[in-house]
């Protein structure tokens, strides 16, 4: 294989989906346009933004469970296409957000933490996949007995706990975390949280982590990517992307965070965006941002700016900042 | 500790003094408060207990996690309960006059005009087969003075104007399929404050909404609070909104409430050993590079209560009493209160100058 320096590439990926906007008329609806990201081995990755920026997309269209339109993705430098994808999600696994629909209800904890194993044929015997199944659970902090058991039995964050051993039954070096922590209560989310960071420590994975909670990514994240209308706006380390934001996006979207402290809170001057998100079957030309930016200029609306470094990896896409 | 030492203490902290921020003629008092469930599987105590007074014009928060009690409470007020729910115990007071003996068209009377609601999903809570102007002139012409369509219609299109829904006139002909969640979220509170009430509850407003929407509601809820005067109840599990919003808080778990006190004494004094560890649960700007604290355990299920503290199950510091003895609310020496039983231990610690056993 050849030599990587970053295990994932992503360039100029594109997501289009057709939809029907008349009798025979059908319109691109442009759910991820033109997102170029790395991820270094045993890195975090945080991907936010509002609901319909398309960060779910960009999960999941890395994992081709829809076909991308556009653009390249090389894993382990080698160029992901729908021919080795088969292989090669030996080594990406995903995770999804509810914990509830996403694990098969007549099927026991130890098939759905198997069935990767029969699929990819990763045991030599019944005895050896309860081994590795055991081994997973306990990986997880499962008990043993839970083995036998149904998805229904069991809690929010225990069933996330499945999910999660099932993505690593295949040991893999990639899993794309989609909001695993949004649909449990506060008190499970730190759990999962710790379970995430020390399974990095443990097994040295990467991590793409999909969520809109910016506090939750940006405890977990080493570098994070803030997504708007298809489009990655800014790029940058956690804690520089939080004391020193520069799109006029990424400033509005931290001043709505609320922050668990009454005088911060209340000193907290809130950047309220005007409007609602634009329809992404009707983008605006340029910046997709512009129609609720208060920097927006003539140049902004005729030609969307592209990232640029501002220094230590801060790549901003503005014009105007 | 030997039940006796506790009980010895305890008489001495019995009879707490009123809580200083509450007026002596509260808008609306929670006395007690038991609700139960009647399911297949037995009787789901959902609230066991709770008590508080909401003062005109505040906003009073109450978090907890699911299953806490904090939306049961709400839907008890209001009286909104599910056919196999009740109120077993206590009493709600408004303005002095219990809400139990109402009769069903003064409590008709009390929804709408007194008291109103926002639901957590503004999809399935408003009706897809109406117009969004046919549902708010519902509630129009049945509780205020703009009693004809024509009336109503003007007035309608006021309130979405008043919470920022552009173009108000054509969202009234639209069905609410049609309109965003952030949009959607807006028109339940137009309705919801269609009548100008005393109290609103709203009930995990935000929950279903982005960040930059979320940020929007609550600055109108605020804003809407100071202009109209009203008193808010909001009920959420996020302690950010919490920490943004509340005068006064309430922390509930297991259907009972574990610590009352102002926004400073919640995040900055926490005194039940529940709220210490949802306080370390969550990040925050100070925690960034370090593990997380979780509280252990799951949460509670409301079945199979334990017969002492309800968090006990799950507490790293519970003593012997914990398991046997519902604490009760004891007021901490910064003026809020917190119902734990290891507040007591450590006023016993500090009088006797030694460990207990």
């Amino acid at each position: 294989m050849a030599d990587y320096e970053y295990l994932v590439e992503v360039n100029d990926l594109q997501m289009h989906f057709p939809v029907k906007t008349g009798f025979f008329k059908k319109t691109p609806l442009k759910a991820v346009d033109g997102v170029s990201f790395n991820i270094k081995p045993g890195e975090t990755l945080g991907l936010v933004g509002e609901s319909g920026c398309g960060k779910t997309t960009v999960g999941r269209t890395l994992l081709h469970l829809y076909e991308p339109t556009g653009g390249t993705f090389k894993f382990k430098g080698e160029e992901v296409t729908s021919k080795n994808i088969g292989r090669l999600r030996k080594e990406m696994q995903m995770v999804f957000q509810d914990p509830y629909s996403s694990l098969n209800p007549r099927m026991t904890v130890e098939d759905i933490i198997g069935e990767p194993l029969d699929v990819h044929h990763l045991y030599e015997s019944k005895e050896d996949r309860r081994e590795q199944v055991l081994h997973l659970m306990e990986l997880v902090g499962l008990n043993a007995e839970h083995a036998t058991r149904y998805a229904h039995e069991f809690s929010g964050g225990q069933r996330q706990r499945i999910g999660i051993a099932r993505a690593l039954a295949v040991h893999p070096s990639f899993i794309v975390c989609d909001e695993p922590v949004s649909a449990l209560d506060v008190s499970i989310q730190a759990q999962v949280i710790n379970m995430f960071e020390e399974l990095q420590e443990k097994l040295g994975v990467t991590y793409l982590f999909i969520a809109h909670d910016l506090l939750v990514v940006h405890h977990i994240s080493d570098r994070i990517a803030v997504m708007y209308l298809g489009r990655i706006v800014e790029i940058a380390d956690a804690d520089e992307l939080n004391e020193n934001p520069i799109h006029p996006y990424t400033l509005s979207l931290l001043s709505a965070v609320c922050v668990p402290d009454p005088i911060k809170a209340k000193a907290n001057k809130r950047i309220i965006l005007e409007g609602d998100v634009p329809s992404p079957l009707n983008m605006p030309s340029g910046c997709p941002f512009r129609t609720r930016c208060r920097y927006a200029t003539e140049q902004c609306a005729q030609e969307a700016p592209s990232l640029t470094d501002r220094g230590n990896g801060h790549m901003v896409a503005c014009w105007n900042k | 500790m030997s039940e006796q030492k506790i009980r010895k203490i305890n008489v001495r902290v019995a009879n707490p003094k009123p809580h200083r921020a509450s007026s002596d003629h509260p808008v609306l008092s929670v006395e007690n408060l038991h609700t139960s469930f009647i399911t297949d599987s037995g009787e789901v105590k959902a609230v066991n207990g709770v008590s508080f007074n909401l003062d005109a014009g505040k906003i009073l928060g109450v978090v907890g996690e699911s299953g806490s009690g904090k939306s049961v409470t709400a839907y008890s007020i209001l009286q909104i309960l599910d056919q196999n729910g009740s109120i077993v115990e206590g009493d709600i007071k408004f303005k002095g006059k219990s809400l139990l003996e109402y009769s069903q068209k003064e409590l008709d009377a009390f929804r709408g005009n007194n008291c109103s609601i926002i639901f957590q999903d503004p999809m399935t809570s408003l009706n897809p087969v109406f117009t969004v102007g046919y549902q708010m002139n519902e509630a129009l012409k049945l509780h205020t003075k703009y009693n004809t369509t024509q009336l109503a219609n003007e007035r309608s299109r006021q309130l979405l104007e008043m919470v920022g829904v552009n173009e108000p006139e054509k969202r009234l002909k639209q069905y609410p399929f049609e309109l965003s969640g952030g949009m959607r979220q807006r028109v339940m509170i137009a309705m919801a404050l269609a009548c100008e009430p005393d109290i609103l509850i709203a009930d995990e407003p935000t929950t279903a909404l982005d960040v930059t929407i979320q940020a929007q509601i609550l600055e109108l809820m605020k804003d809407l609070q100071k202009e109209l005067g009203m008193a808010i109840i909001l009920v959420t599990h996020d302690l950010g909104v919490i920490a943004s919003m509340c005068d006064e808080i309430i922390v509930m778990y297991g259907g009972r409430v574990c610590e009352r006190g102002t926004a400073e004494d919640i995040f900055y004094r926490p005194a039940h050993e529940y709220t210490k560890g949802l306080l370390k649960s969550i990040p925050n700007a100070d925690n960034m590079k370090e593990r997380l604290v979780p509280i252990a355990g799951t949460p509670i299920n409301l079945l199979n209560m334990p017969k002492g503290c309800a968090f006990c199950p799950r507490c790293e510091n519970a003593l012997k009493i914990c398991l046997e003895e519902v604490p009760e609310e004891l007021q901490m020496p910064d003026g809020h209160f917190a119902a734990c039983w290891m507040n007591l231990r450590n006023e016993y610690v500090k009088e006797h100058g030694k460990e207990v056993s």
